[in-house]
């Protein structure tokens, strides 16, 4: 196990497109790391650095107290689980494991030892003589993450492996991913473009955009203080509603910002609340439903209970403290 | 198309069986002569069904051959023919493979010009290149050997490109799984590119030894010394009877004999020959 340290990492494509640029991450020994950000951001970019795959062009990748940018993907003590998988269709889930450890010539014995245990902890025993072909979607996940267990690697780097799963399968393997590595405590580097992936697995997230870090932070701390308006409206499910200063002058304390967010859990209907919204639609979800209006011609959203009344125009407060603003030239978190 | 008419059932059927019969006229007529004394065709009648000297003809070509065409007997030249079929398909899918497995994975300086050299060469056939082929071939001292048989037909485009077009389908994470994994190049392509174009493989080599056995004009020009002929240049030699008639009960039999490795080959690799060429996943 090791630390990983990013040191003003940057990518440039031999045509001179900059897809990551100047980013700066300490990932500590056991630490579960998120990257996610919308697509193209440059997440996968930064992750394969990593991995060695792609070559660096700028900066420093340390894994330890080694800088690994020249070094093979073979030599840098990683393990990586992939999207589609990757497991190798002629062989048995068995010599898919071993593969790699057999190419690393360990013993036999410690082979079969190290297959036996990984195959316990992710409940892939039955299938060990099967091939790829023959397992659905959620067991050739578990033999890829099993791949990367026997390993023992200093760490995993996963790069979006539950996106090709269906939406309850997701869940329940986001779980076990979480619960692994909090039993291995193997530094991991997860990549996704699912921020409730992000939110629920990560230790601490970094929030990518257009290859800059936008923040990093632990989930809570980058829920309630987002440092831009960026990821603002990309954390949290439903979105912040981000409504540009001039459309409501008459909140208090305002008057510098760009954009203000409130997040629509924030906001409760009351007869004579500041803000005044027009109900366009409202979205049962069974537990909750979301009412989608509009303000001084701007979107926006909010949660109510189920049982909450309706009407087709209503009266938002919320409190002070539950105000984020942004600047007005670069977006960025206004304290 | 599910269609589930009765009529047209009988019309696509009765269309293959008049098929197989015109392909199979001319082999069932073969195989006929093949069964007749010496005068028999002849007559000016064609028969139509075997007569009583199977055994004796086919015996006669097995063991001792035709003296009067100078060709030696059935078994030495299907022995050569094995030989420089055997070369050609085995040869031409080892460079090829090996060449398709350069391009697609390594990133080498005048990467685009080796492919297009030998995209070249399929503008190339033996047929073009005959004369100075033949002249490299008999510089080298190859003439009335089975290098000279089989190495200049070795070289192949087409296999190339097959082969180029099967790694494009094996996806890109599989290689960077068995980076990760520890594989080097020639590891890689003996543990995950070998076994995935397996199939790929066996197709190709039932085409290809098809096309090696049935070389004709290749080895009739350099082959002088009746050791090296090959079966496909025999038959012609010994329906070319210079003083005397052309012995066709004798000829057919040999073309029966002749026939049977390549059917032996598409019969025995059938299975994998279908699945080589409409695979698709990986």
């Amino acid at each position: 196990m090791a630390s990983i340290t990013l040191d003003n990492l940057g990518k440039v494509y031999p045509g001179g497109t900059r897809a990551v640029g100047g980013v700066n991450i300490d990932i500590a020994d056991g630490e579960f790391i998120v990257l996610v950000g919308p697509s193209g951001c440059g997440k996968s970019t930064l992750l394969r650095m990593v991995a060695g795959l792609e070559s660096i062009s700028e900066g420093e990748v340390r894994i330890g107290d080694r800088v690994v940018n020249k070094i093979e993907p073979a030599d840098r003590d990683i393990a990586m689980v992939f999207q589609n998988y990757a497991l190798y269709p002629h062989m048995s889930v068995r010599q898919n494991l071993a593969y790699g450890l057999k190419n690393r010539k360990t013993p036999k014995a410690d082979i079969e030892k190290r297959v036996a245990q990984a195959s316990e902890i992710l409940q892939i025993g039955p299938f060990l003589d099967r091939k790829p072909a023959a397992l659905s979607g959620g067991q050739r996940q578990r033999v890829a993450m099993g791949r990367a267990i026997v390993r023992e690697p200093a760490a995993f780097l996963f790069d979006e492996p539950l996106s090709n799963l269906d939406a309850k399968l997701r869940v329940a393997m986001r779980l076990e991913i979480k619960e692994l590595q909090k039993r291995l405590r193997t530094t991991s580097l997860y990549v996704t473009h699912d921020q409730l992936e992000a939110m629920t697995l990560a230790d601490r997230l970094v929030v990518l955009n257009g290859g800059q870090v936008e923040q990093i932070g632990t989930p809570l701390d980058v829920y309630r203080k987002p440092a831009s308006a960026f990821v603002a409206s990309f954390i949290g499910s439903p979105a912040m509603n981000l409504i540009s200063a001039s459309a409501v002058p008459h909140l208090p304390g305002t008057a510098h910002a760009g954009q203000i967010g409130i997040r629509p859990e924030d906001l409760t209907v009351t007869p004579d609340g500041p803000i005044a919204m027009n109900v366009l639609a409202v979205e049962e979800l069974g537990a909750q439903r979301l009412v989608h209006g509009q303000t001084g011609g701007e979107r926006i959203t909010i949660t109510l209970p189920s049982d909450a009344p309706l009407s087709d125009s209503m009266n938002l407060s919320y409190r002070p403290d539950a105000l984020h603003l942004f600047d007005k030239d670069n977006g960025k978190r206004m304290d | 198309m599910i269609e589930n008419r009765p009529g047209l059932n009988l019309l696509a059927h009765a269309t293959l069986i008049l098929g197989v019969c015109i392909v199979a006229l001319p082999v069932w007529v073969a195989f006929v002569a093949s069964t007749h004394g010496p005068t028999d065709f002849m007559s000016g009648t064609i028969p139509m069904w075997p007569g009583p000297h199977l055994v004796e003809n086919y015996s006669q070509m097995l063991g001792a051959g035709v003296s009067t065409s100078g060709t030696p007997p059935v078994g030495t030249m299907m022995f050569n023919s094995l030989i420089m079929a055997l070369s050609i398909a085995i040869g031409k899918i080892a460079i090829s493979i090996l060449s398709a497995f350069a391009v697609v994975y390594f990133r080498f300086p005048f990467r685009g010009l080796a492919f297009w050299c030998i995209f070249v060469t399929l503008m190339l056939p033996v047929e073009v290149r005959i004369v100075p082929t033949f002249q490299v071939v008999a510089d080298l001292g190859l003439l009335n050997s089975y290098a000279g048989l089989s190495i200049p037909l070795i070289a192949s485009a087409t296999a190339t490109f097959l082969f180029r077009q099967v790694f494009l389908t094996i996806p890109d994470e599989l290689t960077e799984a068995a980076r990760i994994d520890g594989a080097g190049p020639m590891k890689f392509f003996r543990d995950i590119l070998l076994p995935l174009s397996r199939t790929n493989i066996a197709a190709l080599f039932v085409i290809l030894f098809i096309y090696g056995w049935n070389q004709y004009l290749w080895p009739l020009l350099i082959t002088t010394s009746s050791d090296y002929y090959t079966i496909v240049a025999g038959i012609k030699r010994m329906a070319d009877a210079v003083d005397g008639l052309p012995q066709w009960h004798l000829v057919m039999a040999t073309a029966m004999l002749a026939m049977l490795p390549p059917v032996a080959v598409v019969v025995g690799m059938q299975r994998l020959f279908v699945k080589g060429l409409v695979e698709t996943e990986k």
